[in-house]
């Protein structure tokens, strides 16, 4: 499989390291030049949104990205890739992708002393799951699985070629989340 | 490895491949999000006019901190001054997301910098070379930057820093095992942690650049000197066109290997501040607390 890392801010090169890992293809993309014809995956890497935000339209990205997600890439957001893909951001006009029918809080869990770690299920399994600064989901629509909560607060979610995650499985030992988002591209989801 | 500590690296990494930008108002903290920032650092005054103004410097006003937190979703860093460990207690009291043990500030312990083991709260520190690193992250240090010499908008220490702490890494990994512990000794640091750097190749933590940066050049030169991010000090908010250069400096570090685009986003983008060389400057800051 190859698959595109947006890199223009945040943890992209852990991203990189785990696909590879897989023993897949994966490179970086910082322009639309690094797009290539074929594509079979895209990931939005953990970081700050805004900056990522206003980096896809300054580089000419946002366009060709956004086309490729509505024209069923399967693609990955974690963090702030989460909020990247969601259709509406909670206190905020602009949404940035908005092409996941879901609503998301920011910081929803306060500044860096309310980060944490914990154990807690995604898609039925236990899994390792760093927050930092995360977001958590507020609202889902009709169309959006619901793979993960954590104390009552929605932190995966699924809508047919997206997946998005509030914590960030790039920094933890395990594949679980990547094995879910390697099979959505085989097409042969394990749900 | 305790939590938190984990937790507070992991935020360092979520800011790579990023822009760090002095503010002194909400107003500015706002223009520099807009503008791409992934983090700000608030404080009363930049470097520059630290250095102009003289006299003791000192941690922020917590309210014109806390004014710059309500105004931006980015991470809000702030300074304490070196070895004052209660003005870093103030600024973990007001949540904030990352403090900056600076010598930017007077330092207020000449022997001691702050026991960083006793906060939740990240910090990060200068550093000039591999031993000065590794000493603060021994101390608890959960990000590090070069020390470069703030406020000159003159990139020559920054690169001096950045080039010594690459060279001594590579000579840790050229090392055999049973040679890291006189290494260690050398560099006054814990064997752990040369034993890390030997493996690694790299340091245990986040490196970013500070000092002197000035033009989306100066970021780009930086970052293909291996610094994971940049902080830019008094570079944006003392130069003509405040929004316009620090929206260049955060997308030439998004591109730093591409010349032709750093070429364009270096054109027409008004005075660059004013800047001073070293030779040229009364009080080294980059010299407090080693």
């Amino acid at each position: 499989m190859k698959i595109g890392v947006l890199a223009v801010q945040g943890d992209f090169a852990e991203h990189i390291a785990k696909i590879k890992s897989a023993g897949h293809t994966a490179f970086e993309i910082r322009q639309p030049k690094d797009i290539p014809v074929s594509i079979d995956g895209l990931i939005l890497a953990g970081g700050e949104s805004t900056a990522m935000k206003k980096l896809l339209h300054d580089l000419g990205l946002f366009d060709p990205m956004r086309e490729l997600i509505i024209s069923g890439l399967p693609v990955f957001g974690t963090c702030a890739g989460m909020i990247l893909l969601a259709k509406r951001i909670e206190d905020e006009k602009e949404n940035c992708f908005g092409t996941m029918d879901i609503t998301v809080r920011r910081n929803a869990y306060g500044r860096q002393l309310g980060s944490f770690r914990c154990v807690d299920k995604f898609n039925g399994k236990n899994i390792e799951m760093p927050f930092i600064r995360a977001p958590y989901v507020t609202d889902t629509g009709s169309n959006t699985e619901i793979l993960g909560i954590h104390e009552g607060r929605i932190i995966s979610v699924r809508q047919d070629n997206q997946l998005a995650a509030a914590f960030h499985p790039e920094l933890t030992g395990d594949d679980t989340v990547y094995d879910y988002f390697y099979s959505m591209i085989a097409g042969n989801s394990v749900r | 490895m305790n939590n938190q500590y984990q937790l507070n690296k992991e935020l360092a990494q979520m800011l790579k491949g990023g822009v760090i930008m002095d503010v002194t108002t909400p107003e500015q903290a706002r223009i520099a999000q807009n503008a791409g920032a992934c983090a700000v650092m608030a404080l009363e005054r930049i470097p520059a006019d630290i250095r102009a103004a003289g006299g003791v410097s000192r941690m922020s006003d917590p309210a014109m901190i806390r004014s710059i937190q309500d105004a931006v979703t980015i991470p809000v860093m702030a300074k304490c001054r070196i070895g004052h460990f209660a003005e870093a207690q103030i600024l973990e009291a007001i949540e904030i997301d990352y403090i900056d043990e600076s010598e930017v500030l007077s330092p207020a312990d000449d022997v001691y910098h702050v026991d960083k083991t006793k906060f939740r709260v990240p910090f990060v520190c200068g550093a000039r070379d591999l031993g000065e690193a590794l000493r603060r992250i021994a101390e608890g240090a959960s990000m590090i930057r070069t020390k470069g010499e703030p406020g000159t908008g003159d990139i020559v220490q920054a690169v001096r820093h950045m080039r010594k702490m690459n060279s001594q890494i590579r000579h840790v990994v050229s090392l055999s095992e049973d040679e890291l512990f006189e290494e260690a000794k050398n560099l006054e640091v814990p064997y752990e942690l040369i034993k890390q750097v030997h493996e690694t190749g790299r340091l245990p933590v986040v490196n970013f650049a500070a000092g002197g940066v000035a033009t989306p050049a100066d970021a780009a030169l930086m970052m293909q000197l291996g610094a994971e991010g940049v902080f830019v000090g008094s570079g944006i908010f003392k130069s003509g066109d405040p929004e316009k250069r620090a929206s260049a400096i955060v997308r030439a570090v998004s591109n730093y290997n591409d010349a032709k685009l750093i070429a364009e986003l270096s054109s027409g983008l008004g005075e660059a501040m004013v800047g001073i060389n070293e030779q040229e400057i009364a009080v080294l800051m980059a010299e407090r607390g080693k």
